[in-house]
């Protein structure tokens, strides 16, 4: 029996309250165009995600995997305006580094106006070349130098847009490909990841053993869309 | 204004693993027992589907079913000259939301302490003299002993249907269990779980250097198994989706696998969730609860009346309950007067990463509590003479999950991307093992939990602020605890290994582990605790706290076995204290 009684209370009592089929999946991203980037960002985030995991001889990298609409999509999300989080001022300047995240910046506010800073700092430091116009070697050493936090854009920390994007793209490449990154399980399948398969009792049976089943992904895997 | 409810015999704040015991078993003898619950109601079926749950992204990552830090966080610094600043994202522990709680989530690995570990202060004493306490300890005797708990972690035990091997059974060693383990009356419920390569290459390295390796007690089962509450659980598949999960296979021990089918029938009972309990009512002399009042999910107030008060919430968030309700003497490090809050503690880890020329380690075929472990350096069951440390740690080899976002492991010195990162992930997740210690934290002066000058929750009342830091003897006992580890790594066959030590200061943000204790502790000094031996408040003989906050200090285990035996201990002396009301200790 649920009932409610008075307000916001849920009342259950005597029976278990759910019912046959119930369940709270997520929507699946359908691909295609952009829900929060603008075209010249998405070309950024492309090219940046492009070299942090390349496609090389060994698969897919970030790019060719969806990463790039996976964080559109992540940012348009509860994930993008942190709120889930506690964000309630003050927020202080000096925060000791054990004390994790104290910046009142949102993720959509960290790659609108971070990737507006890299814009502005690739236009001012490689006469007049976004950073999707650099060569992959000078895009290389920019992004080293913002992971260690050694160049200083004009107004935004670019330790910040790195962490935000080398985070965001190891989440896209690995998660479910529900979520618009890890097409064709690139992620998966570079380790050996088998998804979601939920029972691996034959596994346990064959110890130090190769496991040689394709990967499965919650809406299963495209081998399945052929019946 | 709070609108006031009908009585009850017993409300309980919280529905997780204590909770819905304390429910079950009061309820069943005719008493109106009502759970109140900030979080969602949860079932297994629908709330962790097959087709939803194993969903790395949505549930370990972006934390879906934990408690939001929105709704409530705290504040923290490492020491007291510091300032305190809210912890805005979960990172070093997760507490959990909604019933079933941390029991929800948690990975299983259901541990009795060691007989040694309930009166360490006096053992140690006895056999070291007080030279070999830390400077600044807090170091307390549990006010029980392991003999008078051991029947309530059988009971336990055989609710939650672990899974393992006696090592000793009424004083009788077992082969193939931990020597060092107290007497337990009987053989645990289902048998171990099938273990992986790693843990069979430990096994054997383990034996040959002379110690003990023994399949850990494991709440992810492995027979299919009914429980005397006529619950009944399914093998676990080694799906590799326990901690930060729902169980889809009513495989792992949870409130939902093991105790709520039957609660729920109890027609005394009723749970109203999306509730948050803001404080414990007192009568005019502060000496009686005389119920709670909450906040339901439209900000409307309601006081519940209640003749008995049951504090079931997060071990953190009981801490904070009885300082915003005025229970109990706060605790002041400067006086070093007061309780409520003294005696916060955590837990180490510590370990080596062991990397093969060649191996399948399969890690994605795991549970969360698989492994083989030892205990011959945990606890007193080594010479602490040459080391000058307190504590110990158990060591296990273990596989919980190779989810990718969050197990990409790499050498030391692999690039962090492009592609000779790439490459290296590709390379190692197949041949890459540990070995981990997971250790004790002993109890200080400064380690301690009270209310936050500045930041608030959305209800306006103070956050609780956690001063915290890794102490000199935590250091150094995890940290040749990580010799050890990367011992055996070697004696494993590993190419290379990494020692990982333990660095402080205590750090927020890298996931360590959720086993906050302390802060409303048991004891046999009302000056040094907060709770009897029976875990009543000594100032207000009907609130009872159950949980983690009690424990003086923390053992190098997981603390959920010793939550679920206190619960039961504690449940006898309810039922004494409903027969005549009264504090169950003179003071």
């Amino acid at each position: 029996m649920i009932t409610t009684t008075g307000a916001g209370a849920r009342v259950v009592t005597k029976v278990l309250p759910f019912k046959p089929n119930e369940a709270y999946p997520v929507t699946p991203i359908v691909p295609g165009g952009y829900l929060f980037f603008t075209a010249v960002e998405a070309a950024t985030v492309d090219a940046i995600v492009d070299r942090l995991i390349p496609t090389d001889n060994l698969g897919a990298g970030a790019k060719d995997a969806g990463v790039t609409t996976f964080i559109d999509r992540q940012l348009t999300g509860p994930y993008g305006g942190h709120d889930w989080l506690y964000m309630q001022g003050p927020f202080s300047d000096k925060p000791l580094p054990s004390q994790g995240m104290q910046s009142p910046l949102t993720p959509r506010q960290q790659y609108r106006l971070g990737l507006a800073a890299l814009e502005t700092y690739c236009k001012e430091t490689y006469s007049g070349r976004s950073f999707v116009q650099l060569n992959a070697d000078e895009q290389d050493k920019l992004l080293a130098d913002m992971e260690k936090g050694e160049i200083k854009f004009e107004n935004f920390s670019s330790r910040m847009l790195f962490s935000a994007v080398y985070a965001n793209t190891m989440e896209g490449f690995f998660a479910d490909p529900i979520y618009g990154g890890n097409r064709d399980m690139a992620g998966w399948k570079l380790i050996g990841f088998p998804g979601v398969r939920y029972d691996f009792r034959d596994v346990m049976e064959k110890p130090n053993q190769a496991y040689t089943l394709p990967p499965v992904a919650m809406q299963g895997r495209p081998a399945w869309g052929d019946r | 204004m709070a609108r006031r409810l009908p009585r009850k015999d017993v409300v309980i704040v919280g529905l997780g693993w204590t909770g819905s015991i304390l429910a079950y078993e009061l309820s069943r003898t005719g008493l109106n027992v009502v759970a109140i619950e900030r979080g969602p109601w949860r079932d297994t079926a629908a709330d962790f589907n097959i087709g939803t749950a194993p969903d790395e992204l949505r549930y370990a990552v972006r934390h879906d079913i934990f408690l939001r830090p929105k709704q409530e966080t705290l504040t923290m610094r490492n020491n007291p000259s510091q300032t305190a600043l809210p912890i805005r994202k979960w990172g070093s522990f997760l507490p959990g939301n909604g019933v079933g709680g941390a029991g929800v989530h948690w990975n299983g690995q259901t541990w009795r302490f060691l007989p040694d570990d309930f009166r360490i202060r006096s053992h140690m004493a006895e056999r070291y003299g007080e030279g070999i306490f830390p400077e600044g300890h807090h170091i307390q005797d549990w006010p029980l002993s392991y003999e008078e708990l051991e029947p309530y972690y059988d009971k336990f035990e055989y609710v939650a249907g672990i899974s393992g091997k006696a090592g000793n059974i009424k004083g009788e060693k077992q082969a193939g269990g931990n020597p060092f383990e107290g007497a337990r009356t009987r053989e645990y419920p289902t048998p171990p779980l099938k273990q992986g390569y790693a843990q069979d290459l430990f096994t054997n390295a383990a034996s040959n250097m002379g110690l003990h390796p023994f399949p850990r007690p494991s709440a992810n089962i492995s027979v299919a198994y009914t429980n005397p509450y006529g619950c009944s659980m399914a093998p676990c598949t080694y799906c590799g989706f326990c901690e930060r999960f729902g169980c889809a296979n009513y495989s792992k021990a949870s409130p939902q696998t093991c105790v709520l089918p039957a609660l729920i029938r109890e027609p005394t009972f009723e749970a109203r969730t999306e509730c948050e309990v803001t404080k414990v009512n007192l009568s005019g002399d502060g000496k009686m609860a005389t119920g709670v009042t909450y906040v339901d999910a439209e900000g409307q107030e309601w006081e519940q009346p209640a003749d008995l008060v049951l504090l079931c919430a997060y071990s953190l968030f009981n801490v904070r309950l009885l300082l915003l309700s005025g229970i109990g003497k706060p605790y002041d490090p400067a006086t070093d007067e007061g309780v409520v809050g003294r005696n916060y503690a955590y837990q180490t880890g510590s370990g080596s990463t062991a990397f093969f020329e060649d191996a399948k380690f399969n890690p994605f075929a795991a549970a969360g509590s698989l492994g083989v472990a030892l205990d011959d350096y945990n606890s007193d069951n080594f010479d602490h003479g040459p080391h000058g440390f307190v504590g110990g740690a158990s060591i296990t080899s273990a596989h919980t999950n190779g989810r990718p976002i969050q197990y990409h492991p790499t050498p030391r010195g692999t690039p962090t991307w492009g592609s000779a990162w790439k490459k290296a992930v590709r390379d190692t997740y197949q041949r890459v093992t540990s070995v981990s210690a997971q250790g004790s934290v002993m109890s200080y002066r400064n380690n301690y939990l009270d209310l936050d000058p500045t930041y608030k929750d959305p209800l306006g009342r103070p956050l609780m602020r956690m001063t915290f830091d890794f102490q000199d003897n935590e250091l150094k006992m995890a940290n040749w605890m990580a010799e050890r580890c990367d011992e055996i790594a070697k004696a494993m066959g590993a190419k290379t290994t990494q020692v990982n030590r333990l660095v402080g200061p205590w750090n927020v943000v890298p996931y360590q582990s959720t086993h906050n204790t302390g802060g409303a502790v048991m004891g046999s000094d009302p000056k040094t605790s907060v709770l009897n031996r029976y875990l009543q408040s000594w100032d207000v003989s009907n609130v009872f706290v159950m949980g983690a906050s009690a424990f003086p200090q923390n053992a190098g285990y997981n603390p959920t076995g010793t939550v679920g035996a206190l619960t039961y201990w504690s449940l006898d002396a309810i039922f004494k204290y409903l027969k005549s009301p009264a504090p169950l200790v003179q003071q």
